[in-house]
């Protein structure tokens, strides 16, 4: 169970406020999309649901708890480039992450551990589709291949809630839609709370459960900077009934499957 | 017509091209050397290769008196051993210092202006402090290397470290990272690469350091020997130091890029 929950957070920098009055309240396993112009602060709010940037009002809560005030690992993320370590090889960069936590000096691993760790890694590659690449090193994928690495990269600490700001944004189409498909195919799987920013609607109603607009509604011509953007519209983009009685007939439809196959 | 900038040698023509220069200095050197020799035997300003041997082979395969030593291989050795020592202490406080400074906004906010100021003072000008603090033998020398050679490497190094994107460290955070972890997982490794490149650019600076701290004083060392012989005008003997020292430094040049490419192969790898 995983709930986010923003108290009317404002984002000012100096004189300039970014965002004002943004109250949220996401249920558990929600794909929530953010959407807006360019520059309206949409990353802001991702940043500060990361805590790489702090509200300069309100307080963003998950499971009822404030934040941290830092990057920890029950938020996973996954940016538009950069997210993977170039001096790592694909299986090191999935390896990574759980070395760190379980080895606070040398940051390695070794013997049953490591072999355990490494099988892990493996089949998570096998599952975004990176198994034979396994030992290249990130530089020598292709745009897509680096944004599974990064997303097997996440995965692999089991984050609450996992971030994605813009992470197809610099794909072909092509990849962009067989990405679509593995992330939301992840998402069932690992059930966990997806929020991704994009500036692009077709994908945004695509992938959502819920799909927020952020805008600003007031402007004064004279100082634009006085009034910052806040959620315009909220959809309910696949309801939740919905979603919970079609994962109750895949489930039923697989019971009677192996029911049959078992007779 | 072609633009001149589309017209590109071949390999076989590059080779030729490269090797031409080296050639041209030589012949013209050889030249020069026999006018001079004919008008007279004794010129001691260019002399001819035949000089240059003599004088090397004498340097190296006989002791000489004063200092019980073979003087090419004894110079040689006392100067590469303060141009490694040097050389390697500068490289690591540059890389202790350049992570710890570029990393740590505290640190940066502390030292940053003073390591830009600091990098500023010219090494030479304080030698003779150096030698007034620290005496006239080997750690004065030693220290001039270091002066002159540690705040290029910190800064560089900082540089890196403010070069890698802030995603990565981000992301490192959200794998669970303490800042040792970040420091030796990520940070470390992709230092590294750049440190041996700049060390590779101070090879330069450090021999001239060596060079003028030997100059003025020693008991040994390619420079002291160069400055040494000076006063008996015996360019037998400098210029084939001088061609020695480029020779040394070429190869410490062409050994830290071997290393590089072999100690950090994804370093060479570029996005294509």
């Amino acid at each position: 169970m995983t709930t986010i929950v923003f108290e009317d957070v404002w984002k000012e920098y100096d004189e300039r406020i970014v965002l004002e009055r943004v109250n949220l309240s996401l249920a558990d396993h929600e794909f929530l999309v953010i959407i807006g112009p360019s520059g309206v602060g949409k990353t802001t709010l991702l940043r500060m649901l990361l805590s790489q940037e702090q509200p300069s009002r309100g307080r963003i809560l998950i499971d009822g708890e404030p934040i941290a005030p830092e990057p920890t690992a029950d938020r996973g993320v996954v940016f538009q480039r950069y997210s993977v370590f170039p001096h790592l090889t694909v299986l090191a960069n999935v390896m990574r992450g759980p070395q760190w936590v379980a080895s606070p000096f040398l940051g390695r691993l070794f013997g049953a551990r490591r072999r355990a760790l490494e099988a892990e890694a493996m089949a998570l590659l096998e599952r975004v589709g990176l198994a034979e690449h396994a030992a290249k090193y990130p530089q020598q994928l292709s745009g897509g291949m680096q944004q599974r690495l990064a997303l097997a990269q996440a995965l692999i600490m089991k984050p609450k809630v996992l971030l994605l700001d813009e992470p197809f944004g610099a794909l072909d189409p092509g990849t962009r839609k067989s990405m679509h498909e593995l992330v939301r195919d992840l998402w069932e799987e690992h059930r966990m709370t997806i929020v991704m920013v994009t500036h692009d609607l077709a994908e945004a109603f695509l992938l959502g459960t819920r799909v927020i607009a952020v805008d600003r509604p007031r402007k004064d011509p004279q100082a634009p900077e006085r009034f910052g953007a806040t959620i315009a519209s909220d959809f309910e983009a696949k309801c939740r009934i919905v979603r919970e009685s079609r994962r109750f007939e895949a489930a039923r439809a697989e019971a009677r499957l192996q029911l049959v196959s078992s007779n | 017509m072609r633009r001149i900038i589309n017209y590109t040698p071949s390999t076989g023509v590059r080779t030729v091209l490269g090797v031409l220069p080296f050639v041209v200095v030589i012949l013209v050197y050889l030249v020069a050397s026999g006018e001079r020799m004919a008008l007279d035997p004794n010129d001691k300003l260019m002399p001819g290769f035949a000089a240059f041997a003599s004088a090397i082979t004498r340097l190296a395969t006989t002791l000489d008196i004063a200092t019980k030593q073979y003087l090419l291989w004894w110079d040689t050795w006392l100067s590469l051993w303060r141009l490694f020592v040097g050389l390697g202490i500068a490289a690591a406080l540059g890389l202790v210092l350049g992570i710890l400074i570029g990393f740590i906004p505290y640190l940066r906010g502390m030292f940053e202006p003073f390591m830009a100021a600091f990098s500023l003072i010219p090494p030479l000008a304080v030698l003779p402090i150096l030698f007034i603090l620290f005496g006239l033998g080997e750690v004065s020398k030693i220290v001039l290397i270091v002066f002159g050679v540690a705040p290029f490497i910190i800064r560089d190094v900082m540089l890196r470290v403010a070069s890698i994107p802030r995603e990565q460290i981000i992301k490192a955070q959200t794998l669970g990272a303490s800042t040792w972890q970040m420091i030796s997982g990520v940070l470390l490794p992709q230092v590294l690469p750049r440190l041996i490149d700049s060390v590779r650019l101070s090879l330069g600076a450090a021999w001239l350091y060596v060079i003028a701290a030997e100059a003025i004083t020693a008991e040994g060392g390619l420079g002291y020997r160069i400055f040494l012989v000076r006063r008996y005008l015996a360019m037998d003997v400098i210029l084939p130091y001088v061609a020695w020292i480029t020779l040394l430094a070429f190869v410490m040049d062409w050994a830290l890029r071997r290393l590089n490419a072999f100690a950090f192969p994804w370093d060479r790898i570029r996005e294509g």
